[in-house]
């Protein structure tokens, strides 16, 4: 019993740890470094950095363009890119569609889809959550017909993140009424946005930042061959796509950079007045959320070693989703309890490459802690509310 | 990264936890304390001769040379039986401070016979005014012709009744919470001068309030050098931390997995109650909360046993881990009980009380929360 790493994997590290050094753009770092948003073309530009070197896809089997990385290479890669403060990968394409069409797809759609996918040339979102079908997702009405080699799509989709910058859609839709169980009847198609009939409206959310979309399908006509494999199996593909992002959804790397970054923050007094290391309420806060969130990566250091073996990861795998975002949001907090009246500025564009952080609202960051603490609610209610997770583990892993 | 046993460990867990199966049930675990002896002298001696008393200790002092993993195995089982056999006070806290301090005489005097199970020993690490500060003694060994005379009151000395050699740090010089001036003397029980209150804990445990009234100790009883015991003192109890964290991760396990039972098998309203999502989730809380424990027991397995402070560090996480999660998960299991969890005859009550206990032995959440934040260095 032991965390230590091969040789192997030490000398992976390395090239990884030089990759980011040598490859990460330093205008991008710099964003990140500063809390400016990045734009659509940043993303796109770390994504293709990523693409020339082949690690675009590490989950992806090798023939399809993936890495072919251990369970162990993959934690290694997630952990320095954290490390390197790198923005995550825009998961729509890469993270979901992609292992989606590779594992149900035909040969033709894999040809034609994925290619772009791998180079970030393509944008995907995702068409899921109805305005009247949250955590029921079963029950969703976006209706598709049959008309000739077509289909005519009606009806809308919600929660569509980055819809206004994306150029295809995949989604659920309902093929069938006449079903006995409301999750048949429902198959997965992909749908160019270009298509007429296909309107996205603005959602602000509560930060004030669009990044939310309604998706309207008006009579939009999508070619039969853009059904991923059986009509009305689309919710048995659906599924697999959650399990593709459940061991990557507790973010554990990202947190524990964000934690060495508070503890620094509250030990500079050029980040925050006064020292906040002598507050001991605070410092229990950090103490606690030390111990949960090393609690978090044992847990998935024991996912990972359960999987490098050939083993399905154990009921430990599932309490990663929940407890990793309860994490993100905790650190959301103490942020903003850190910047004490700083978090209160509406300044979201004062942050820019050239403004002189003289200028600035508040110490490094403070303003925009808020709305991050805003903004990241939704971590515990996307991908399936941790309330639904807790259904899901009660059923599956208790057997209640 | 590896979280697998060999196939030596497995033996181990095998053994034990196939004999809790078949010889230790909890009607026999009620007899045993219940009984006016604190534990069964016959489950003690099968421990001797499977060889587990001698785990932790290295080949050179007749040991199997055993690290956290054998000593983590071994007290999950005790755990999940509710095992009331002194092997923590023996082995871990006694033979602890004999195998880091102890001259090679005292080791064929007292470490064999610990071993050899022939002996019984503790270490009376608190005293009424410390709480959970290690460094807190007042008892006093004053020198007199060539002797130390002791002086003071312990408190809470498991197994104390049953010991035949029971360790005290007593202080030899400094101020009452010095680290320095801390010296562990090897104490015979039948001492003159020793008064000995002793009674059961609710974890069904023996335990004593000891008073030491001038009591005559030669040099040779000194474990170690004078005034230089804490650090011992403090290695020793961490590893009793440890090792009952490992015992409270089994009794949380247990718990939580005889309440998911029981919820699927007892009828309200006219469906089992784990059919109500209120208890379903609050069951699902309390298996993410056995979850991480393992996590962080794992944490502190693993963690290099030489870097002393990243494993007090580690062992203060976990104990901290024990004193917030496991008093959830044992809460959770009486409520989820209902009548039938504050009922003395079943079991979920006793693993309760024992689960409580360790929450406090060798010091709370709120204690161990401060250390683990002191040795962070923020």
């Amino acid at each position: 019993m032991h965390v230590n790493f091969t040789e192997e994997e030490l000398k992976f590290k390395d090239e990884v740890r030089s990759f980011f050094k040598d490859k990460y753009p330093s205008d991008i770092k710099e964003k990140q470094n500063k809390a400016i948003p990045l734009e659509r073309d940043d993303f796109v530009r770390w994504q293709k950095t990523l693409y020339k070197q082949g690690w675009a896809a590490p989950n992806w089997p090798v023939e399809f363009g993936g890495t072919g990385w251990t369970a162990v290479q993959k934690y290694i890669f997630a952990n320095e890119n954290a490390k390197a403060n790198a923005p995550a990968i825009v998961p729509f394409g890469l993270g979901m569609v992609g292992p989606v069409i590779y594992t149900y797809g035909n040969d033709e759609q894999k040809k034609r889809f994925l290619p772009g996918i791998l180079s970030s040339d393509v944008w995907w979102c995702q068409g899921y959550s109805e305005p009247g079908s949250g955590s029921d997702l079963a029950s969703l009405k976006t209706k598709a017909e049959r008309d000739g080699d077509s289909y005519i799509l009606n009806g809308t989709k919600t929660w569509t993140t980055l819809g206004h910058m994306a150029d295809w859609i995949f989604c659920l839709v309902r093929t069938s009424s006449d079903v006995a169980r409301r999750q048949e009847g429902i198959s997965f198609v992909l749908v160019d946005m270009n298509t007429p009939g296909v309107s996205v409206k603005p959602i602000i959310t509560i930060e004030g930042d669009r990044e939310v979309n309604e998706v309207h399908f008006e009579n939009v006509k999508v070619p039969i061959e853009n059904l991923i494999g059986e009509e009305g199996k689309g919710w048995t593909y659906g599924k697999v796509l959650l399990q593709h992002e459940r061991t990557s959804i507790a973010g554990v790397a990202r947190s524990q950079y964000r934690l060495n970054r508070l503890k620094n923050k509250i030990k500079n007094s050029d980040d925050t007045q006064p020292s906040l290391t002598g507050d001991v309420d605070f410092m229990r806060k950090i103490g606690e959320l030390e111990i949960e969130l090393k609690a978090l990566e044992y847990t998935e250091l024991r996912t990972l070693a359960a999987v490098t073996v050939g083993k399905a990861p154990g009921p430990e795998s599932s309490l990663l989703k929940i407890r990793g975002t309860e994490i993100q949001q905790r650190l959301d907090e103490l942020f903003m309890e850190a910047a004490g009246y700083f978090s209160l500025p509406y300044v979201p564009n004062q942050y820019t490459l050239d403004s002189d952080p003289e200028d600035h609202v508040g110490f490094g960051g403070d303003s925009v802690s808020s709305l991050i603490y805003f903004n990241n609610r939704k971590a515990s209610i996307y991908g399936g509310s941790n309330e639904i997770q807790k259904n899901i583990i009660a059923k599956h892993v208790l057997g209640l | 990264m590896d979280f697998s046993i060999t196939e030596e460990q497995s033996a181990i867990k095998d053994v034990i936890a196939r004999f809790i199966e078949n010889e230790y049930d909890f009607e026999k675990r009620m007899k045993i304390a219940e009984s006016d002896s604190a534990y069964d002298k016959e489950v003690y001696n099968f421990f001797v001769e499977q060889g587990f008393t001698a785990i932790p200790f290295s080949e050179e002092d007749g040991g199997l040379n055993g690290g956290p993993v054998e000593t983590m195995l071994i007290m999950k089982e005790i755990g999940r039986g509710l095992v009331l056999e002194p092997f923590l006070e023996n082995i871990i806290l006694a033979g602890g401070i004999l195998k880091r301090l102890a001259n090679q005489h005292q080791k064929d005097e007292w470490l064999n016979k610990i071993i050899n199970g022939e002996m019984q020993s503790t270490l009376a690490f608190t005293e009424p005014q410390s709480r959970f500060q290690l460094n807190d003694v007042a008892t006093t060994a004053n020198k007199k012709e060539g002797n130390f005379i002791l002086n003071g009151k312990k408190s809470f000395v498991l197994n104390g009744s049953e010991s035949d050699l029971i360790i005290v740090p007593a202080r030899t010089s400094g101020s009452q919470t010095d680290l320095k001036g801390i010296t562990l003397f090897a104490v015979k029980k039948d001492s003159a001068g020793i008064e000995m209150n002793s009674y059961k804990s609710v974890d069904g445990r023996s335990a004593a309030e000891i008073k030491l009234n001038n009591v005559s100790v030669s040099s040779d009883s000194i474990i170690g050098e004078i005034d230089n015991g804490y650090d011992a003192l403090e290695a020793t109890v961490d590893e009793a931390t440890l090792a009952i964290c490992a015992e409270a991760t089994g009794i949380m396990k247990s718990l939580h997995d005889k309440t998911v039972e029981y919820s699927k098998n007892r009828v309200q309203f006219g469906i089992p109650i784990g059919g109500f999502q209120a208890l379903q989730h609050r069951m699902v809380d309390t298996l993410m909360a056995c979850e991480e424990t393992e996590s962080i027991l794992l944490w502190a397995i693993t963690t290099e046993q030489d870097d002393k402070s990243a494993l007090k560090k580690a062992i203060s996480g976990l104990k901290y881990q024990i004193g917030t999660a496991g008093k959830h998960v044992g809460q959770e299991a009486v409520q989820l009980h209902g009548g039938m969890g504050i009922s003395w005859e079943l079991d979920i009550a006793h693993l309760f009380k024992r689960l409580s206990a360790i929450e406090i032995l060798f010091g709370n959440a709120d204690f161990h929360m401060k250390r683990f934040i002191e040795l962070s260095n923020v």
